[in-house]
């Protein structure tokens, strides 16, 4: 599934992982955590190193201090009867003071915007307020690596702006690094620094935003799309109005804003 | 005309989904619908959008009968549903849902798909020509044999609207299909719906990508605490920011774009790219010619 991939993302860095539908972005993230090759089945050929720790040299359990996973369906992780013990789970195996626990559990369901849904059953939430609750169990034990596997797809627009801007103070904060999957294009220069392109178990592109993104023929054969705004300005190019390539809405709206004498 | 979903004097349009006053209470606890009044023509492509807890899945589930209102009246094609049984509104009526791993029981792809033609007794040559032409629309055909737990979840996801295509109800209501899928997936998707929408079958379509609201869907329907807030044609509901702030749904970028533009004589309602960069070279070379 994963053929060949070699790959590093520094310290305090957000990775943002692209590819079409089965390319293995999963499969990779479950490499990051060592539930591959530790409890999934399959052939694992290899070495992957986070933060110091080698995940065929440490157990899961181990890694899961380290590295904190947001798995793609949310919902078949969930353990408690109640959102707050959800969210404590975890925080529990830290041997934290209680004071502590509830500090981070509070802080951690502010930023997912799920405050006022602590005492409900995690299964009997809206799709979005439960991806807000698998969110909020990760971020609160507050991970060196972050590793988000499509974590915005149920979360309504203004969700996704808070979330995205929460992890940018998280990364501030506490120099966390990020790896990020998503469909999302759009959301992608809100957060990351880089972007990889998985394809067919390979990464066939990685770099920096603006390189990555004027492949746009390219990432259309692998079935991708580029940021809107991105197309707009391709676009403008098409028309002979060329050398536009932002990616970002402020800086378009400045170019634009100029030509029309403002 | 007809198939349009006009009614033979081709002047009023019938209406494929209506709710009149319904309220939704989980456990006597959770208010999830607030008297919703809503009607959805035949024939037309609806988005349903609002922030995560707003009751659109609720309301979904009240359309296809798997939730019966406390409150008020659930018709489609303007019969009464109160006292059918689930599996009759189901002809009518298919739902995908949210998670598709809540819809998925079968050992196989093949399975999976045949149990819904079984189900609704499609005899034994139609289901397999029904089954492998779903299963080729949607790409599936090498995953035929598959456990569908080993599929990543866009292919689970893919199963879920093939299924749903396979037996083709007239009035499909979708709830967050394109999610986890990639572009070329997710628009070969849409192209499928539109074929659907063409031959007269009603869309109810709930997603969070504004960018797939405004690029496909005729009308907008904004749920905001178990409330309608609003509803009418797309590029009007998009036009107002403020609007959809309420409601925690935000315009896709080139609309936004066009908003932040007013003051320079946009119109802050482009849809699409091409909207945009024909409205704004009109206005550069008005400027230009000044
Ligand atoms: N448990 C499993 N057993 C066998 N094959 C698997 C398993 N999980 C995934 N695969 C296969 O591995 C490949 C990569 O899957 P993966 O889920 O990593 O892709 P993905 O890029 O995350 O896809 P998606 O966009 O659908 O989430 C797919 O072909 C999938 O069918
Ligand atoms: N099974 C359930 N039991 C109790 N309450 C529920 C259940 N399912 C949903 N709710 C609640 O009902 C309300 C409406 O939920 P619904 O799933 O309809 O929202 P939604 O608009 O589909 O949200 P999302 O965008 O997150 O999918 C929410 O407050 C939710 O917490
Ligand atoms: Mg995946
Ligand atoms: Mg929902």
């Amino acid at each position: 599934m994963l053929k060949g991939v070699s790959l590093s993302v520094a310290e305090g860095e957000c990775l943002a992982l692209l590819g079409p539908t089965g390319a293995g972005k999963s499969t990779l993230c479950l490499c990051l955590n060592g539930l591959i090759p530790h409890l999934v089945e399959g052939t694992f050929r290899g070495g992957v190193h986070v933060a110091g720790h080698s995940t065929l040299e440490s157990t899961p359990g181990e890694l899961s201090q380290t590295v904190g996973l947001v798995f793609q369906d949310a919902e078949s992780q969930f353990v408690s009867m109640t959102v707050e013990d959800e969210v404590a789970f975890g925080l529990e195996s830290l041997a934290l003071p209680p004071d502590e626990i509830e500090r981070r559990l509070t802080e951690a369901l502010e930023m997912t915007g799920v405050a006022g849904l602590r005492s409900r059953s995690p299964l009997e939430l809206s799709g979005g307020q439960k991806q807000r609750v698998a969110l909020a169990a990760v971020l609160a034990m507050r991970p060196r690596v972050l590793v988000l596997d499509e974590p915005t797809t149920n979360l309504d627009p203004v969700g996704k702006a808070a979330l995205l801007k929460a992890i940018r103070r998280l990364r501030k904060a506490w120099g966390t690094t990020v790896v990020w999957v998503t469909q999302d294009v759009d959301w992608v220069p809100q957060l990351a620094d880089r972007v990889a392109v998985l394809w067919n178990g390979r990464i066939a592109l990685i770099g920096g935003l603006p390189e990555v993104f004027d492949q746009g023929a390219l990432l259309r054969r692998m079935g991708l799309r580029v940021p809107q705004v991105r197309e707009l300005a391709a676009r403008f190019d098409r028309a002979g109005q060329g050398g536009h390539a932002w990616l970002g809405m402020d800086e378009a709206a400045g170019v634009l804003r100029g030509r029309l004498g403002g | 005309m007809r198939q349009r979903g006009y009614c033979e004097d081709g002047l009023v349009a019938r209406v494929a989904i209506e709710l009149e006053n319904c309220s939704y209470t989980y456990d006597g606890r959770v208010r999830a619908l607030r008297e919703v009044s809503c009607a959805i023509e035949a024939g037309s492509w609806v988005a349903l959008v609002g922030q995560n807890g707003s009751g659109k899945s609720t309301l979904a589930k009240l359309c296809n009968g798997l939730l019966r209102p406390q409150q008020g009246r659930v018709r489609i094609n303007g019969v009464d549903i109160r006292h059918r049984p689930v599996g009759s509104v189901a002809r009518e009526v298919g739902y995908l849902f949210q998670n598709p791993d809540h819809q998925i029981f079968a050992p196989t792809v093949r399975e999976e798909i045949a149990f819904g033609l079984r189900n609704l007794g499609f005899p034994s040559p139609e289901r397999e020509q029904r089954l492998w032409s779903a299963l080729e629309a949607f790409d599936l055909t090498a995953y035929a044999d598959h456990p569908p737990a080993v599929l990543g979840f866009g292919l689970r996801r893919q199963v879920t609207v093939a299924s749903l295509f396979a037996w083709g109800p007239p009035i499909l209501i979708l709830d967050e299909a394109t999610q986890g899928l990639d572009w070329e997936r997710s628009e070969r998707l849409l192209d499928r719906l539109r074929e659907r929408q063409d031959a007269g079958h009603t869309i109810l379509f709930i997603t969070h990508d504004m960018r797939l609201v405004a690029e496909r869907a005729s009308r907008v329907m904004v749920l905001h605490q178990g409330k309608l807030l609003a509803e009418g044609p797309v590029r009007e509901i998009l036009a107002r920011p403020d609007l959809l702030a309420r409601a925690s749904v935000s315009p896709p970028p080139v609309t936004h774009l066009s908003q932040l533009l007013r003051p320079w004589g946009m119109k802050g309602e482009s849809l699409t790219v091409e909207d945009f960069y024909c409205e704004y070279s009109a206005l550069l070379a008005e400027r230009e010619g000044v």
